[in-house]
């Protein structure tokens, strides 16, 4: 059985309109671009699928997924003007609405972002409630919420990585709730997606990244 | 044990075994099920009625035109008009419930209570009871208590979502939640705010769900509206002592079984209803965009 409703859920969220999968999940999904790219996008193409292809615009969702992009949180005012706020920053923005991608769920949004020489693209679909599903992150794919930490780490596919890096992380006394990886090939890089209950130390991330055959790690703090 | 809100006879039966007001055991559940300290609890609240009110003077001082243009100032225009039909407290409750949802139509803050979908109607229900009754705000966290009791039961037994129970389920439960708390703030007992929570719903029971355009705003602001006024007349009629005869776990069950039967046209998917009229078809094929991609069959990048 589902897990019981808090008294927040029925009194709340807390949120900007007009609905909860349209705005809070799609703001949701761009702050997960925003925490993968680190900062603000300078060019961004963001690809609408299904039915949002053809809702995006009346129920703002361009405007919810350029605010999530710069980092906004799902309650802030500003959501509203996010395209005018977008443009007196400098940021480039495309929009394209995409039909019949009959493989994806019907709300379902994809970000090409880039800033400096870092670009990155992310996956994700809105469930309803503000729940989102991140299902691809730079064309590995996956499968997190981004409601608890998440750790994304693409390393080379070196035997015993997976359990070294598991190592380090209960040494740092965070607890996995979620693990999988993906790889491109044999021998290729994969693509580590951890799900912890509590943050890793800065110093956790430090040492992980400066292991030789680590390519990148992301922490992802929880988006709300 | 703490009760776990599966019906209302059971947490009437814990507050009368453990004497106990209403309100009580909702905060205990919260603790207990959920780990919240109680001053979490009622900052978090107190939080969330500040948004309320806050969303309904956004709704009176600012813009509230949707990017459709179904939606233009009808909150003001309640407010500001000469001719009153009933009377200046009918006409401010329902120019509260509009503007409140109107906030939410117009990509403003607001608390989704229990849905979206139906952010006016506490507000317009609560900022008027507190100001016609001089409520205090701690009694106006009571009250917010006893409504999520309300909906933590209907979303048991019934649902809360317009695209599972149609609006029934998203408005209506709105309005049971406003009206038990109406009841309640007024000294009511738990009889009478479980009346009032059953007559709620036998008069919104049957509504369907469908928006024009899928935009939530054509009949959404306007029922928002009516549910508030629901509300009101439901608390008068319970709190005279008028029986609900059919009683209030009944009543929710009616709810969900309507909600079961009902047709997928209605729940959302803008193919029923208002959204079907040949208004509600030209307003989509305006507001929607048709220009898109169509990708082949298998490929989906
Ligand atoms: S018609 Fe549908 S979308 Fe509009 S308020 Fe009712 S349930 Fe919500």
């Amino acid at each position: 059985m589902a897990e019981r409703s808090s008294v927040f859920d029925m009194i709340g969220p807390v949120m900007i309109g007009p609905s909860s999968s349209h705005t809070a999940g799609v703001v949701r999904i761009g702050l997960v671009a925003h925490l993968l790219l680190n900062s603000a996008p300078e060019k961004c193409t963001v690809t609408f699928y299904n039915s949002f292809a053809t809702t995006f615009e009346g129920h703002g969702s361009d405007r919810a997924i350029l605010a999530g992009l710069m980092g906004m949180p799902t309650d802030d005012n500003r959501i509203k003007t996010a395209l005018d706020v977008a443009k007196e920053r400098g940021i480039a923005y495309q929009f394209k609405p995409v039909g019949n991608a009959s493989t994806m769920h019907p709300n379902t949004i994809k970000i090409h972002a880039t800033s400096g020489d870092r670009s990155i693209e992310v996956t994700g679909q809105s469930l309803g409630g503000g729940v989102i599903c991140i299902v691809n992150v730079n064309g590995f794919t996956c499968n997190f919420s981004a409601g608890t930490d998440t750790l994304i780490i693409e390393a080379d596919d070196v035997k015993g990585s997976i359990a070294f890096i598991a190592d380090v992380l209960s040494a740092d006394d965070c607890n996995i709730a979620t693990m999988s990886c993906n790889r491109r090939g044999k021998a290729d890089i994969a693509c580590l997606v951890i799900e912890i209950d509590s943050p890793p130390r800065d110093i956790t991330i430090q040492y992980l990244q400066h292991l030789t055959w680590v390519r990148s790690v992301n922490h992802l703090k929880s988006v709300r | 044990m703490a009760i776990l809100f599966d019906d209302f006879k059971s947490w009437k039966a814990y507050c009368a075994d453990n004497n106990l007001a209403l309100y009580e055991p909702v905060l205990e559940y919260e603790t207990t099920q959920k780990g919240h300290a109680h001053q979490d609890i009622t900052d978090g609240l107190l939080r969330a009625w500040q948004v309320m009110k806050e969303a309904v003077q956004t709704g009176f001082t600012e813009d509230m035109k949707s990017r459709s243009g179904m939606i233009d100032n009808g909150g003001k225009k309640v407010k500001n008009s000469p001719i009153t039909v009933l009377s200046p407290e009918f006409q401010m409750l329902v120019a509260r419930a509009l503007s409140a949802k109107e906030v939410n139509a117009c990509m403003g803050r607001i608390v989704a209570a229990p849905t979206a979908g139906a952010s006016g109607i506490l507000p317009g229900v609560l900022v008027t009871l507190q100001e016609l009754h001089q409520i205090d705000d701690t009694k106006m966290v009571e009250c917010l208590l006893v409504a999520a009791g309300i909906a933590l039961i209907i979303e048991q037994n019934a649902s809360l979502a317009g695209a599972v129970g149609g609006c029934q389920a998203e408005t209506g439960s709105a309005a049971a939640m406003g009206s038990g708390a109406i009841v309640y703030a007024l000294g009511g007992n738990v009889t009478q705010v479980f009346n009032a929570v059953a007559i709620t719903i036998q008069c919104m029971l049957g509504l369907v769900c469908d928006p024009v355009a899928g935009l939530v705003e054509v009949p959404c602001v306007v029922r928002n509206a009516s549910a508030a006024a629901i509300a009101y007349s439901s608390a008068q009629i319970a709190i005279s002592n008028v029986d609900s005869v059919i009683p209030v776990d009944e009543c929710v069950s009616a709810m969900g079984e309507i909600g079961q039967s009902m047709e997928s046209r209605y729940k959302e998917t803008a193919l029923g209803g208002l959204a079907a009229t040949l208004t509600g078809n030209a307003i989509a094929k305006k507001v929607l965009i048709h220009d898109i991609e169509i990708i082949d069959e298998g490929e989906t990048t």
